[in-house]
């Protein structure tokens, strides 16, 4: 009986234990035996830090290093600002039908692929595309305006692929918090903005943390939204890791990137627990 | 000397969601200081009355007065009102202190004097020093005292409390139940309470209007709600009671004879209500009004008398009741004197049991 249960144990877990070694430690491992490999010659390596301290003294690496940060941080927070009220609204004021209705609507634009949806972006913005075509129409430009190719734009085509993101792990936090707790708080003289700062945020700051360290995580790994939307300004990290891999067929240089963006997540996502008092078991369980 | 303004007068008051009236031209008067009671089954409107005063709902008509003065245009946060919720609805996120500070703090009060005045406010309820423990360390009572004091440290005209002993264990409730009323007294504040719970309304009210489908059936005192219903409804909700269907046999000014319709010849009165002979009629008797014998000679002062067999004893301590069975089948509940008397009492034991006329309390069963 015992046995059998060691058994089955083993088995539920074989999944889970494959997926993890296979494709996540494996790999990382590699990667950083890789990244810690220096070419002195054709096929002549060393182990070294060379890979490092290239990146270090080379400020375009640590720029765009520094940028791509700064711009997943500025999504993060622009996706909380866009997704707090529309998960208050589904989960503390939509009744029954309407509110399963809006939670799909947050959820199928996930049903199509991420190239597509992005597409749509690019149909929408373009010099030739549906706004810049109204503008003309109404009058308001007089020739066709491009809006594609800027950190706006990718900041857009961010925030629209991570929203579902934010808004599931609030709905469920914000759902959980009982109406009548937010009636007292009106009862005793509360005012909203008082009653949203003492009341709801901190009832909802698992969720908000939750759901930030999803959308960041995200946003600094992706790699379409910002080759399709961004311009030959708007570099993202993603596409330098790429670009070491396959178009320098630098592996060793590529490999030092990616550990630099593991380490600044990491750093971030620890950061952030810190800084609002909360735990990964806390937000993630 | 002026007459002391009542602190609450609802009047007129009516509530419609849609084609449902759940509140229905209810009017009545809190006399400053009082605990007044709204009794009612789940589902009578009585939360909806309490919503409209907190200021959650606003009344499709009718007024809300506080100290004489109408206050449906003051939005909730507003109102000289406190309310106790349900399920108390503490602040999960903050400690005690901070919870009962919160009102305080809204109101703009100095940090020092809010300190004081929530030290204050634990020593009243009897918690002093628990100010920096977590609301989930609490236990059922202590959460109930400290609802209260969140609320009272308000200083409100009227504090409304929403069957906020219903989570509470049954030994926990009896105890809440005095302790609330002596709370009350304390601090000299009008509490409104609703609850469908008979005992809690009987034991600390001043007043209680009994509430069913909407409306107001009756207003009085506990004894009154008892002793006197004015409706059926009242009758049988208030307190326990034996239930017939019957028709009017005899009729002389209030005092009346009634055939049941499973047979049972019983009296009953019907003090303020006309009933004519032949006339429907619902009859209430307390279980606690029939006396039990095993000699009928013991009951020969009574003028019901009825002779039967014992169908079950159920044994509850001193609520201990006894179903009779009269030859025809028709079921009477008698509370079991405690006196040892019956104490041999067994199933199938033939018994007798009467009462007399007035303690029958009989209702035209058509003109409710």
């Amino acid at each position: 009986m015992r046995a059998g249960q060691k058994l089955g144990l083993i088995l539920l877990l074989t999944p889970l234990l494959l997926w993890l070694s296979l494709l996540i430690i494996i790999p990382h491992i590699d990667l950083f035996l890789l990244s810690l490999r220096e070419r002195v010659g054709v096929r002549q390596y060393e182990t070294g830090l060379a890979n490092y301290t290239t990146i270090l003294t080379e400020p375009l690496y640590m720029i765009t290093f520094a940028r791509t940060a700064m711009m997943s941080i500025l999504a993060t927070l622009l996706t909380l600002l866009i997704a707090f009220p529309v998960s208050y609204y589904i989960a503390k004021m939509a009744r029954g039908r309407a509110r399963s209705v809006l939670f799909l609507m947050c959820l199928v634009p996930f049903w199509v692929s991420e190239l597509v949806r992005t597409f749509g972006w690019m149909i929408l913005l373009r010099e030739s595309g549906v706004i810049s075509g109204l503008l003309q129409w109404a009058g308001l430009a007089a020739g066709p305006v491009e809006m594609l190719y800027n950190d706006a734009a990718m900041m857009v085509g961010l925030v629209y692929t991570s929203m579902l993101f934010m808004v599931v792990p609030l709905v469920t936090t914000l759902d959980s918090l009982d109406d009548a707790v937010i009636e007292a708080g009106y009862d005793l003289g509360g005012s909203g903005p008082s009653i949203l700062r003492e009341i709801v945020i901190p009832h909802a700051m698992p969720g908000i943390v939750s759901g930030s360290i999803v959308v960041f995580m995200l946003s600094l790994g992706n790699y379409l939204t910002p080759t399709m939307l961004g311009g030959k300004d708007s570099l993202w990290f993603t596409q330098m890791i790429y670009s070491q891999f396959i178009v320098r067929f630098n592996w060793e240089l590529g490999a030092a990137f990616g550990f630099m963006l593991l380490i600044l997540s990491s750093l971030i996502v620890w950061a952030v627990l810190r800084l609002t008092g909360q735990t990964l078991e806390k937000t993630m369980g | 000397m002026t007459t002391r303004l009542p602190d609450l007068e609802c009047d007129a008051l009516t509530k419609r969601f849609g084609a449902a009236t759940a509140v229905d031209d209810v009017s009545f008067t809190v006399p400053a200081g009082s605990f007044f009671s709204i009794l009612g089954p789940s589902g009578c409107g009585k939360t909806t009355i309490m919503r409209m005063i907190a200021g959650f709902l606003e009344p499709t008509s009718g007024d809300i007065r506080i100290k004489g003065r109408s206050v449906l245009d003051v939005p909730p946060n507003k109102r000289p009102v406190n309310m106790v919720f349900q399920h108390l609805a503490l602040f999960p996120m903050m400690n005690i202190a901070d919870n009962i500070g919160y009102g305080l703090r809204r109101k703009g009060m100095a940090k020092p004097e809010i300190a004081r005045k929530v030290d204050e406010a634990l020593d009243r309820i009897g918690l002093p020093g628990i100010g920096a423990r977590r609301v989930e360390e609490l236990s059922g009572g202590q959460k109930q005292r400290v609802a209260i004091a969140r609320c009272m440290v308000l200083e409100p005209d009227v504090l409304l409390l929403d069957e906020p002993l219903g989570a509470l264990d049954l030994k926990l409730r009896e105890h809440m139940k005095v302790e609330l009323k002596a709370l009350q007294a304390a601090f000299d504040t009008t509490f409104v309470y609703i609850t469908h719970d008979q005992s809690e309304a009987l034991v600390m009210s001043d007043n209680i209007a009994v509430m069913n489908e909407g409306r107001f059936e009756q207003m009085g005192t506990a004894r009154d709600l008892y002793y006197r219903p004015q409706t059926a409804f009242v009758a049988g909700f208030v307190g326990d009671a034996n239930r017939w269907q019957g028709r009017v046999i005899r009729a002389a000014g209030e005092a009346l004879e009634i055939k049941t319709d499973s047979g049972l010849m019983l009296r009953a009165a019907s003090p303020g209500r006309t009933l004519a002979v032949g006339d429907r009629a619902e009859v209430f008797v307390r279980p606690e009004a029939i006396r039990l014998a095993e000699d009928a000679a013991q009951l020969s002062h009574f003028d019901t008398q009825i002779s039967g067999h014992v169908a079950t004893i159920l044994f509850n301590g001193a609520a201990s009741r006894v179903i009779v069975t009269d030859p025809s089948g028709a079921e009477i509940g008698v509370t079991l004197p405690q006196s040892g008397e019956f104490a041999h009492l067994t199933r199938g034991a033939p018994v007798h049991v009467g009462w007399s006329g007035d303690q029958g309390n009989a209702f035209s069963a058509t003109g409710r």
